[in-house]
């Protein structure tokens, strides 16, 4: 009977108005380029029309301001849970670091392909019923525009904030900001320098506001990725050498997962350690912040090259980095959305096998309603 | 939109079915008492604490013995090789990558400095092809900074040939009316146009001698843009260039800008004249006008 009802609700509230809006922003997505770098305004309508286009799946917030005023914001990729229970949450941001193009790029290509597969992959439409997946395109959206000033601004790295009193330096390096062991290790107090961590923990609004909206959610929080370039590397948490995550085996052993799945892909080694152990010990990075909060699965990404091309990546190279990128983030999705609702599904993201009892049990159930309600579609 | 919502309710009771996947044991015990800004101490953290206690990388305790391949140490000086192949062997025809480290081992030599035995992998760019070298790199330790020494051997280094085009290229060049020269290379996305490719490869191998000599235990230098590349007059049969490049340091994450005056020919290489560091211009830098 309730499903009746929420059938004749749901289609009188289709009016021609929002079809004609999803056509159009449908229209401006098939048409958005992600194989190329695009500067903010472009991003920003770009967000716009992909939350218009897929209403069921997306929605927008503004969830903090940059130094210079401007907007900080997510799209939320989930589907309606119409079971009620609580929901899981998956958070990626990407762009912490100005000059890093390629993980802007990626986090608009992740969300294509969620949008582009979710309707045909049954596994990844079941994940979306039970998680939000929380996407920041770009972050340090000021330091972003910055570097598509000229030529000079290019390799810029940290937030525009304002010197402090005794400099004439900007910005603030984003990612030693968090409050995580702040300032002890692998930092600068020096604001001319590029690991400057600013003048307390959380000073700067681009971190602050992470942590405000993140802190919300800590609870149902599952997994913390944070994307950035280069070098080819999956980071676990901590930064700093003397401490060890408490579930560091299953930290090491997922994202190892996902380097074999990334491998898979085009070749490419991904190698996974702390930070401490495969690249330089740090603090204050967002992904020691989330591990510390108890956000179980903390991961930076750090994406290609290995220094051929380092931040200035090539266009040709968005594609296949990004491929590889997808794949490995979705390995690490899939573990913690398994792990958490320990469900019966065999399937994986990529293959759909009618031999799986779960699959079974939807197609019968259909079959089921057919009968009993004879609804027709 | 019926159809959605009965897959939904399927999905709903498929979900709410026995589970077949095992659980795993661990749990993740989080000490969420802690206040985050504090260091937490080890006692603080319930259940398993794994303290890594293979390596300190606190910054002046470095590995030594077998080293593991993937950590820093060991890539760090490997990345000193493929400077090192770059200054000795490179040409426009001819760039090196590090492609792995497969094995390696650091000991101390007195209070001189600490010695490194490599065994890795380098990745010849152009030809794409792989090869295994052997390598010792030794990081002196003086009150001054002073350059590595590297000794390398590598099976098959210069079995592709590249005189032929090297020679091509360099009568080009000598036979020039106007003079060469480009900036941005790459640009802000990455393109090179092709036939400035080859002049960004000359300005990568100049740029190598200054990553060699910069080098330490505690830098990773890679290229990070050929800001500008002029040719000059040529003298006594050598192709010269001034060239304003840019490096980047991955653990200091700063950009250093050097200006080079090079010198090159098929019959000798590469040979870097003249080398100066720029001063990083901070205030240069104006904000655009905020719309």
């Amino acid at each position: 009977m309730k499903s009746w009802l929420l059938g004749l609700f749901l289609l009188t509230n289709t009016d021609l108005y929002t079809t004609h809006s999803v056509v159009e922003g449908l229209e401006s997505m098939q048409n958005y380029d992600y194989t190329k770098y695009h500067p903010m305004d472009e991003i920003y309508r770009w967000m716009e029309d992909v939350e218009r286009a897929n209403p069921e799946l997306i929605s927008s917030a503004v969830y903090g301001y940059t130094y210079e005023g401007r907007n900080i914001t997510l799209l939320k990729l989930g589907l309606n849970d119409t079971a009620g229970s609580e929901k899981k949450v998956i958070w990626m941001d990407c762009g912490i670091h100005a000059r890093e193009w390629i993980a802007p790029a990626f986090c608009q290509w992740f969300v294509k392909e969620i949008v582009n597969s979710y309707k045909t992959n049954k596994k990844l439409g079941q994940m979306l019923q039970n998680l939000d997946i929380y996407v920041t395109p770009v972050i340090n959206v000021d330091g972003y525009i910055f570097t598509w000033a000229n030529n000079s601004t290019r390799l810029w790295r940290k937030s525009r904030s304002l010197p402090p009193p005794d400099s004439t330096c900007y910005g603030v390096d984003l990612n030693r900001n968090f409050k995580a062991n702040w300032g002890t290790i692998g930092v600068s107090f020096d604001s001319c320098e590029n690991t400057y961590c600013g003048k307390s923990a959380g000073s700067e609004p681009e971190a602050q506001a992470v942590m405000d909206f993140v802190g919300t959610m800590v609870n149902q929080t599952l997994c913390f990725l944070t994307i950035h370039s280069a070098g080819q590397l999956i980071l676990l948490p901590y930064g700093h050498p003397e401490i060890s995550a408490p579930n560091y085996n299953e930290l090491v052993s997922v994202g190892q997962a996902a380097a074999v799945e990334m491998k898979k892909v085009h070749g490419m080694n991904y190698t996974v350690g702390t930070s401490p152990q495969i690249l330089y010990p740090n603090s204050g990075s967002s992904r020691d912040w989330a591990r510390l909060i108890g956000i179980p699965f903390s991961y930076t990404f750090e994406l290609r090259d290995k220094g051929e091309f380092g931040h200035l990546l090539p266009e040709d190279h968005i594609q296949p980095a990004c491929e590889e990128a997808y794949v490995g983030a979705l390995s690490i999705i899939t573990y913690v959305h398994d792990k958490a609702f320990k469900n019966g599904a065999v399937t994986t993201v990529k293959h759909f096998t009618l031999a799986s009892g779960f699959t079974m049990t939807i197609w019968s159930t259909i079959v089921a309603v057919f009968v009993t309600t004879g609804f027709m579609v | 939109m019926g159809l959605r919502i009965i897959v939904v309710l399927a999905v709903l009771m498929g979900v709410t079915g026995s589970p077949t996947t095992t659980v795993r044991p661990e749990t993740t015990s989080v000490d969420t008492a802690a206040h985050p800004n504090s260091i937490p101490e080890m006692a603080e953290e319930t259940g398993q604490n794994e303290v890594f206690s293979e390596e300190e990388a606190a910054e002046d305790v470095m590995a030594t013995g077998e080293l593991n391949p993937n950590h820093y140490p060991a890539q760090r000086a490997a990345k000193v090789v493929q400077h090192y192949l770059t200054t000795r062997y490179g040409s426009p025809y001819r760039l090196f990558g590090l492609h792995r480290v497969h094995s390696g081992n650091a000991e101390d030599v007195g209070d001189s400095g600490r010695k490194y035995q490599l065994e890795i992998s380098v990745h010849e760019i152009i030809s794409n092809t792989t090869q295994k070298c052997s390598a010792e790199v030794f990081f002196p330790h003086g009150q001054k900074q002073e350059s590595p020494q590297v000794q390398a051997s590598c099976e098959e280094l210069l079995n592709i040939s590249t005189k032929a085009q090297e020679e091509a290229l360099y009568q080009q060049y000598k036979m020039n009316q106007t003079l060469l020269s480009a900036q941005n290379l790459p640009d802000s996305h990455g393109h090179i146009e092709p036939d400035m490719k080859l002049l960004w490869h000359l300005g990568i191998v100049a740029s190598s001698f200054i990553m060699l000599k910069e080098s330490s235990e505690n830098t990773l230098y890679n290229m990070a843009q050929v800001a500008n590349i002029t040719q000059l007059e040529t003298e006594k049969e050598q192709l010269k260039f001034n060239c304003h490049t840019l490096l980047h340091d991955m653990v200091s994450q700063e950009i250093l800008h050097w200006k080079l005056l090079f010198a090159w020919s098929p019959a000798e290489g590469v040979k870097v004249l003249q080398m100066e560091q720029l001063p990083h211009c901070q205030h240069c830098e104006k904000p655009p006008n905020t719309n």
